[in-house]
C-alpha cells in the first residue's frame, strides 16, 4: 500500500437506525486491506462511538478517515452544541443523554471513555455553540 | 461453544446461527459498556433488542447475542445480525439466570 487511502462520511444525525455506518465500512475497507483484527476492532469501536455522540448530541456531522501503511486516522467533527468541560465529559459514566436516548441503549457516559481506551492518540477541541473536533490515530 | 450448545445450555431458540463458535460472555444492556468491556467472540447477554445490537456485535467481533427473558427482536435486528454471522438466541430465562447456566 503505498499511497495513503482517504475516506469522507456524512453522518446522518436524525438516524439511530442507520448510525453506524461509517464505521461498518471503514471496518470493511481495513479488513479487505488485510490489517490486524485487533486494530481493527479498537477502530471500529472508537468510531462507532464518535459516530453515535455526533447524531445524539450534535444533529450529525462528518467523518474523515486517512489509512496509511502504519496507522488509521479519523477526524470527527460536527457543529454540534460543543462540550463545556472536557475533563468531566471524559469521566466514565458521564452522560448528558436524555431518558429516550437511553432506552435505546445509548448514553451510558462511556464513549468518550471507549475512544479513549481504543486509540493510541486523541485530541479533542470543542468550542460551546460552535461545535467539536475528535481526532483519532491507531498505530498497527 | 457452538451456537447449538449455547442455545441447548440456555434452554434457548436459535434464531439465526452465526456458523462460528463463541469464547467466554458478558451481560449488559448499555451498548459503550458492552463495546468497552465485552471480549471479542464472547456471547453477549442482553435484554436489548433493537437494531443497534447487531451493529455493537458486529463492530466489536462478539459472536453471538443472547437475548434474555424472551423479548422479541426487532426485524432489522434479525436481519443485520444473519448478514454479519452473528448467531442471535431467544431465551425465557433472566440474564442473571442465563449467567448462572454457562
Amino acid at each position: 500500500m503505498g499511497e495513503s487511502i482517504k475516506l469522507f462520511y456524512n453522518v446522518d444525525g436524525h438516524d439511530f437506525v442507520s448510525c453506524g455506518q461509517a464505521s461498518e465500512d471503514v471496518k470493511r475497507t481495513l479488513k479487505n486491506i488485510g490489517f490486524p483484527p485487533e486494530v481493527i476492532r479498537r477502530v471500529a469501536i472508537a468510531m462507532y462511538e464518535g459516530e453515535v455522540n455526533m447524531v445524539i448530541h450534535a444533529a450529525g456531522g462528518v467523518a474523515e478517515v486517512e489509512i496509511t501503511e502504519d496507522a488509521v486516522r479519523v477526524a470527527l467533527k460536527d457543529s454540534g452544541k460543543g462540550i463545556a468541560d472536557i475533563e468531566q465529559a471524559m469521566a466514565e459514566g458521564f452522560s448528558t443523554a436524555g431518558e429516550d436516548i437511553r432506552e435505546l441503549g445509548f448514553g451510558a457516559g462511556m464513549g468518550l471513555p471507549n475512544m479513549k481506551k481504543y486509540s493510541d492518540e486523541m485530541k479533542i477541541e470543542s468550542t460551546v455553540g460552535v461545535g467539536t473536533n475528535v481526532y483519532l490515530t491507531f498505530y498497527i | 461453544m457452538t451456537t447449538d450448545e449455547l442455545a441447548k445450555k440456555l434452554g434457548g431458540q436459535i434464531i439465526c446461527d452465526g456458523g462460528r463458535e463463541t469464547a467466554g460472555a458478558y451481560a449488559g444492556d448499555f451498548l459503550s459498556r458492552v463495546m468497552g468491556k465485552a471480549p471479542p467472540g464472547c456471547a453477549w447477554l442482553t435484554v436489548m433488542a433493537n437494531v443497534n445490537v447487531a451493529g455493537v456485535a458486529a463492530l466489536a467481533d462478539i459472536g453471538a447475542v443472547v437475548l434474555c427473558e424472551d423479548v422479541t427482536p426487532d426485524a432489522p435486528l434479525v436481519q443485520k445480525c444473519a448478514e454479519n454471522g452473528i448467531a442471535l438466541i431467544r431465551t425465557p430465562l433472566s440474564v442473571y439466570g442465563a449467567c448462572k447456566l454457562l
